[in-house]
């Protein structure tokens, strides 16, 4: 959550009222205003596994690529499989830069021949734009600001759609549904059921209006996201992933295709190539710190002998775990779970003993 | 916002209740509310000596990390352990069950430099 845009003055997502209304507080993010809690982070992290909790992330960039075969053109800027999409369909991918370095991950729905929807991080919009104009010339690439986002997550999200908005539930994971001028996506960021509704700006007040007059719904903030995601071994672009990390080192070789990582035909191809066939220098991990004491992003490894072991870049309390968790980068020696080793903690060490991701089985409706 | 009267505070926003020559320690309801739900607190040692002003252990956040200053000088003689396993108190009774530690203090006169409950209450709402 260390994101920051260099533009002054906040921007006011179309909830803000509502937000302020609800008891929320502000905090910047990625030049966005956007309500870090409400209630307490603990508590509504805890109502999004048992209930379904409702997200304004009206600050992520949804980008529309229109043209005669935008999947084939996005094809040359990613290692996912794009062509393969069906309509109706969405998928996660990351654009990779020549070095091989992460430009931003995102989400990708197949919404009509000719149209592809992308949405990017806030914090990463001013970089993923340019890059997609440049590298999709035959393309018209539209950011649609008339456009925000509402997340719905929880074990109870799709019961919640059913009855306050029949008609526009994706039956399983990652189906797309558009009705009239509503996009509803089947995925999130939490690891759990859920939906993301893509509406038009002015629609977003009349739609939070009805989900949140269910009593299955309460408001969750960017404090609860974090922890869910992380919960959930999700990355976090600046923290999990950046320009410098391959989608190898990330353990997210299952967002390439083998038909993609055969061909390396796309930017960073072939480092991904020899990573594949050798190894990363550098692997995502999970870590549980022994105790309740946090190990947060920046924490240094070492191993049981003193080796440099690598670095933690996302941490903190996970409140389904009910204790510390967190990611970080080991050398492949260090990889295996269960090995033990210490991090660095503001001069104190903290032992820690690598984990199997997710700390928390997703709930996906497969 | 709840301020008990019969406290004295700091303007790192920790209370102490005294008793006699012993102060109980603890946090404000503003500072655990400004917080947010404490996962972690790192308690002095029972026997260590604080200087007023100085840090003195750290309460963890689900969003942060905060050091605890001292608010007045003397030696640890009893701390909150239950703390270890229930940091949560420091939210929900930051006066009572949330109790950090209690120190026999080196100079009662220090405690006149801390604020009464008026003067805290003017200092959260500035």
């Amino acid at each position: 959550m260390s994101e920051t845009s260099p533009t002054s003055e906040p921007r006011r997502t179309a909830l803000y009222d509502t937000h302020v209304a609800a008891g929320a507080r502000m905090v910047p993010f990625a030049g966005w205003e956007m309500p870090i809690q409400y209630e307490g982070v603990i508590a509504e992290h805890t109502w999004c596994r048992t209930h379904a909790a409702l997200f304004d992330v009206a600050h992520m960039a949804v980008v529309d690529l229109l043209g005669e075969d935008p999947a084939s053109a996005l094809e040359r800027l990613t290692p996912a499989g794009i062509t393969t999409l069906d309509a109706g369909r969405q998928r996660y991918l990351l654009l990779t830069n020549d070095a091989g370095g992460v430009i931003d991950d995102a989400m990708v729905a197949n919404i009509a021949p000719g149209h592809l929807r992308l949405v990017v991080n806030a914090g990463r919009r001013d970089v993923d734009l340019p890059h997609l104009i440049a590298g999709l010339p035959e393309l018209d690439v539209i950011e649609r600001t008339d456009l925000g986002i509402l997340a719905l997550q929880g074990p109870e999200a799709a019961a919640v759609i059913e009855r306050v908005m029949p008609g526009h539930l994706p039956g399983r994971f990652l189906d797309v549904v558009t009705v009239d001028d509503l996009t509803v996506s089947r995925s999130g960021y939490t690891g759990e059921d859920g939906v993301e509704i893509i509406a038009p700006t002015e629609r977003l007040g009349g739609l939070a209006d009805r989900l949140i007059a269910d009593d299955r719904v309460a408001w969750a903030g960017l404090g609860a996201r974090d922890t869910l995601r992380l919960e959930a071994g999700l990355c976090l672009y600046g923290n999990d992933l950046d320009e410098s990390i391959s989608p190898v080192e990330a353990g997210l070789v299952w967002s390439m295709p083998k038909r993609r990582r055969e061909a390396g035909d796309f930017p960073g191809g072939a480092r991904v190539s020899r990573e594949l066939a050798e190894g990363p220098r550098w692997t995502r991990v999970g870590l549980r710190p022994d105790g309740r004491r946090p190990v947060r992003d920046g924490a240094t490894l070492t191993s049981a002998d003193g080796a440099d072991a690598g670095i933690v870049t996302s941490g903190g309390f996970g409140p389904t775990v009910d204790a510390p968790v967190a990611m970080g980068y080991v050398p492949p020696a260090f990889a295996e779970p269960g090995t033990p080793l210490v991090a660095e903690v503001r001069g104190k060490s903290v032992a820690v003993t690598v984990a199997e991701l997710p700390f928390v089985p997703a709930n996906f409706a497969r | 916002m709840d301020i008990p009267a019969d406290l004295r505070f700091s303007t790192d926003h920790e209370w102490v209740r005294v008793e006699g020559t012993r102060v109980t320690i603890g946090i404000t309801d503003y500072a655990q509310d400004a917080l947010g739900d404490v996962v972690f607190v790192e308690l002095p040692e029972q026997g260590a000596n604080l200087s007023a002003g100085e840090g003195f252990g750290e309460v963890e956040s689900t969003k942060s990390v905060s050091d605890l200053f001292a608010p007045v000088s003397g030696t640890v003689v009893e701390v909150n352990a239950d703390l270890a396993d229930t940091p949560e108190k420091l939210n929900s009774d930051p006066y009572g069950e949330g109790w950090i530690c209690v120190v026999e203090i080196a100079d009662a006169s220090a405690l006149e430099s801390l604020m009464d409950a008026e003067a805290y209450s003017a200092l959260t709402e500035s």
